[in-house]
């Protein structure tokens, strides 16, 4: 009988109506846009849906040793890797001595994942001391545009001989590092284009000399001997390097291989404080990540950029590398203050935000390989789920039972109510899996369980608070009008500490704990706009029933069950607005 | 239902009423009890802590024929610990094993090879760490010493910081039981149980919140009165909102009852009752306290206030003037009825906010 009701009463009075109203279109534009995205169930986590399993065995290299320690931290970075919102329910843990099991919830991208978790993302900002295109493969480009340093006021030399040399010269630059501070947009041009030079490694390095006449010649073997559109090449070149010692390394600068000669690092990853992927609609020159130096790295990075800006072509370049890679090799025509700079590819918006996201969470200390690659069930077992479930459903059907005998007909309101939290909570969930990596596990559906109860006491505090008044002898309408405020009251203030601990824990905590508080916050959201927008209008056009407002013995709402006093109905109708002495006693 | 609805209406007219303050201190002595037995449970039998919070051994077998529940028994029973198995895409089966150490690991090795007739050389034992690491653990402990200082503070704000206090103190209350029972069930614990614990946390100040708010409601002008003690009006404010607590109580219990005793009990979902577990006695603590715990602590505490003691005096004087001049309350035994009842008879027409919630001012002809 509550359907009926609600399409007949929407229209005569706008208000409660056009809130219902609210309410149900935005279920049914989410529901819609859940059925539209294909995604009509909540993504499960590992516990309740099985899922990848991989395997990942360290490799004991660049000078970092195979110790708890840092297998611990790298568990650790792969954890926030993998799971930065705390809501994606994926598990890292260590097995053995050297591996690292990460357990990955089905329907999650594994191929990204598997990225995620393996790379080790050690950067460096080494000054370039030499770099030329290397191997037949370094074909011209076709884009020789995209040297610009964030358009706001390129250096006149710079930008003059880069574009020189990109329309002499065959290969083009596609990268660039700008600084962010306002003040030196234009001390970074990007300059990738190949200068031939083959300077010797002891005379060129510009900061701290790079390692004795012996290293420097081997380096100068290798660099000549370096061939980096050879995979094979590739893969060596520059892996293993300290950031204490000069090396070689390559690069992939606009779809050409260079092969670069750079000087011990002058900046490490680590003083990256923050990055983060930015779109730089400036240029459209594409995906971009910004970095934000702490203290010291920003010092460092003024130093170094000093010092380089005083070089000529090719050794006022720095290259950014990662893991072993050129990344970019942007150049320097002064002193960068400020501790911002940003790295700038060809990305795409994924490579910038994975990288942005690996550079803000930190390196691996060690690097890993790939060990195995399984999927695994569910831990918890079907017929244990499904017990769960049936217990569950017969614990609700309890609620329902129990609300019906204690509140008859306002139980409906309570039940509709609750239908209309779960079916938001439902979908919203469900739409969270492909949008955020959202993963419902064990703990969350419990959550949900006791949501059930949060929810419900809104609506308990509200209908006692209702009872209450007509117990003081008022009619229905402006009984739940006066009782409507002081629930409010109550509800808000309530439901204000379960949010504040929600966020809180949401914005200090990590993993599993982090995903407990995305659930406490959104239920206990979704039973604020359910209490205001849905169960108070529907109380609202509910009082104008006869059923309820005469009320009738099943409604709830009967003043004499209810206990109203007797002198009421003496000196008065019951539905009079006048209250009546309820208290005689006030003489 | 009209048995209940009575029963309400009684309890909202002030005609029955339990003396929640008044027996404050055995409920504080039954509190203390079961604090001091979940305490020494907690340092006695201690916390048996699952996988992923001490590692253990994970054994990986090769593909078998054996089902998941079957090797969950053998796990078991080779290690006395509660196992997770999972079955792989190769066909075999990997299984966890909390607490192991090498030479423990190597024995339910041994045993469980000779329950999979296989050789033990093919199974594969591995010592793993924990997921949920110690970084996890210091964040959440972090996470949760920031929310407390701030819920205080919160609280003493949008009330005062006597009611913050007794919501902490009640809070710590339902904690300590909840982790006591725990240990003396002797269930591994999750993180479904820390989640569980975390669930309780929450649900536990948003309970004493509810309660308090009523409090702060009727005690409002309450030094404008002199019929009833501070205490009188907690006591009544409980009462007054007990079939709501009741309620809610019920509400939240059932399915949480519903997966530990139907679940866990009959249907065999072993591994649910750990959650449900502590979220039943988180829930039924957190509801007791707030009744029994918080809103007497806050009318002990406030009753150490001057104007309060001030106010306590005063009533004592005007029921000691009022059984003198016992013709002009005859009407009526006055404590029996709610506060907001009882203050404009008393301090009369200057008095009118205090029965602002009743709009009894506007009938005026009706008075007496």
């Amino acid at each position: 009988m509550a359907a009926p009701k609600k399409g007949r009463n929407a229209s005569p009075q706008s208000k409660p109506g056009r809130s219902l109203a609210l309410i149900l279109i935005a279920i049914v534009a989410l529901t819609g846009g859940m059925f539209a995205s294909g995604h009509t169930t909540p993504r499960l986590g590992i516990d309740l849906a099985g899922g990848t399993s991989i395997t990942l065995q360290a490799k004991a290299d660049q000078g970092s040793a195979i110790n708890k320690a840092n297998m611990d931290t790298a568990v650790e970075i792969m954890n926030r890797r993998v799971n930065g919102l705390g809501v994606s329910e994926a598990e890292v843990q260590t097995q053995g001595t050297s591996n690292i099991i990460v357990n990955i919830p089905k329907g999650t991208n594994s191929e990204e994942a598997r990225q995620q978790v393996g790379t080790t993302a050690k950067l460096y900002f080494r000054p370039v001391l030499a770099s030329e295109p290397s191997g037949a493969a370094a074909s011209p480009s076709a884009s020789p545009s995209s040297s610009s340093s964030g358009g706001a006021s390129p250096s006149p030399s710079g930008s003059a001989s880069a574009e020189e040399k990109a329309s002499s010269s065959s290969a083009s630059p596609s990268s660039s590092a700008t600084s962010q501070g306002r003040a030196v947009t234009d001390a970074l041009k990007a300059d990738a284009t190949p200068s031939a030079t083959s300077s010797a490694a002891d005379s060129a390095s510009p900061s701290a000399s790079g390692g004795t006449g012996s290293s420097g010649n081997k380096l100068e073997d290798q660099y000549a001997k370096l061939d980096c559109s050879k995979s094979a090449d590739r893969a060596t070149a520059g892996k293993t390097a300290k950031p204490s010692e000069s090396t070689v390394a390559c690069g992939d600068i606009g779809g050409a291989w260079y092969k670069y000669m750079l000087g011990p690092a002058a900046v490490d990853g680590t003083e990256v404080k923050k990055a983060q992927a930015v779109f730089d609609t400036q240029t459209a020159s594409g995906w971009q990540v910004q970095m934000n130096f702490s203290s010291t790295g920003a010092k460092k990075f003024a130093d170094i950029t000093g010092q380089l800006a005083k070089n000529s072509t090719p050794q006022n370049q720095f290259g950014i590398v990662l893991d072993g890679e050129v990344v970019s090799s942007p150049y320097v025509s002064q002193s960068i203050s400020g501790g911002q700079a940003e790295i700038s590819g060809s990305f795409t918006q994924e490579e910038a935000q994975s990288l942005a996201n690996m550079l803000s969470y930190g390196a691996l200390p060690l690097s890993f390989k790939e060990q195995s690659v399984t999927t695994v069930t569910a831990a918890l077992g079907g017929e244990q789920l499904h017990a769960g479930l049936v217990a569950g459903a017969i614990g609700l059907a309890l609620v329902v039972v129990y609300l019906v005998a204690y509140y008859r007909g306002l139980a409906l309101v309570a039940l509709a109510s609750l239908l209309v939290s779960a079916a938001l909570t439902y979908v919203i969930m469900s739409l969270l899996g492909p949008t955020i990596g959202f993963a419902l596990n064990l703990p969350a559906v419990c959550g949900a369980i006791v949501a059930i109860g949060i929810t419900a006491d809104s609506f308990i505090v509200f209908f006692e608070r209702v009872r209450d008044e007509i117990r003081e002898g008022r009619s229905l309408r402006p009984a739940v009008e006066r009782g409507w405020p002081r629930a409010r009251r109550t509800i808000l203030v309530s439901d204000f500490v379960s949010f504040l601990a929600a966020a809180v824990l949401f914005v200090v905590t990590v993993g599993k704990v982090q995903g407990f508080a995305f659930t406490l916050g959104l239920t206990t959201v979704l039973d604020v706009v359910v209490v205001f927008f849905f169960t108070k209008p529907l109380m609202t056009i509910l009082a104008r029933r006869k059923f309820f407002a005469q009320g009738h013995k099943w409604s709830g709402l009967d003043p004499k069950s209810l206990g109203a006093k007797p002198p009421l109905r003496r000196t008065r109708r019951p539905a009079g607005p006048a209250a009546g002495s309820v208290d005689p006693k006030e003489a | 239902m009209s048995k209940l609805g009575n029963l309400g209406a009684r309890l909202h007219r002030g005609e029955i009423s339990y003396d929640f303050v008044g027996h404050r201190m055995l409920w504080y002595g039954i509190s203390i009890l079961i604090t001091i037995t979940a305490i020494v449970g907690l340092a006695v039998r201690g916390l048996n802590m699952g996988i992923d919070f001490q590692g253990g051994a994970v054994f990986t077998t090769p593909k078998t024929s054996v089902s998941v529940a079957q090797a969950e028994e053998f796990a078991k029973d080779a290690s006395d610990h509660e196992a997770v198995v999972q079955k792989l895409g190769s066909g075999g089966l990997r299984i966890q094993i909390a607490g192991m150490d090498t030479q423990k690991s190597d024995e339910v090795k041994t045993a469980l090879a000779k329950d999979f007739k296989v050789d033990s050389e093919a199974i594969n034992a591995d010592l793993v760490g924990p997921s949920w690491g110690e970084q996890i653990a210091n964040k959440a402990w972090q996470g949760l010493a920031i929310f407390m200082v701030l819920v205080v503070i919160y609280l003493a704000i949008a009330f005062e910081w006597r009611m913050a206090i007794a919501a902490l103190i009640a809070l710590i209350h339902d904690i300590t039981i909840t982790t006591g029972i725990y240990a003396l069930v002797g269930f591994e614990v999750t993180p479904g149980t820390i989640i569980g614990l975390l669930t309780i946390l929450g649900y536990s100040l948003y309970d004493t919140v509810v309660v308090f708010d009523s409090l702060k409601e009727q005690t409002k002008d309450i030094t404008k009165q002199t019929r009833f003690t501070y205490s009188e009006i907690a006591n009544q404010s409980i009462n007054g909102t007990l079939v709501r607590s009741v309620n809610t109580t019920v509400v939240a219990l059932l399915p949480v009852a519903g997966l530990l005793f139907i679940g866990g009990g009959f249907l065999g979902a072993g591994t649910l009752n750990d959650i449900s577990l502590s979220l039943f006695v988180g829930l039924a603590a957190g509801a007791y306290s707030s009744i029994f715990i918080a809103t007497p602590l806050v009318a002990d505490l406030k009753e150490r206030e001057p104007q309060m003691k001030a106010l306590r005096k005063r009533v004592k004087a005007k029921r000691a003037q009022a059984v003198a001049e016992e013709e002009l309350s005859a009407t009526r035994p006055a404590p029996a009825d709610a506060p907001e009842d009882a203050a404009p008879a008393v301090v009369g027409p200057r008095n009118q906010p205090a029965s602002r919630n009743r709009g009894r001012g506007r009938p005026s002809g009706k008075r007496r």
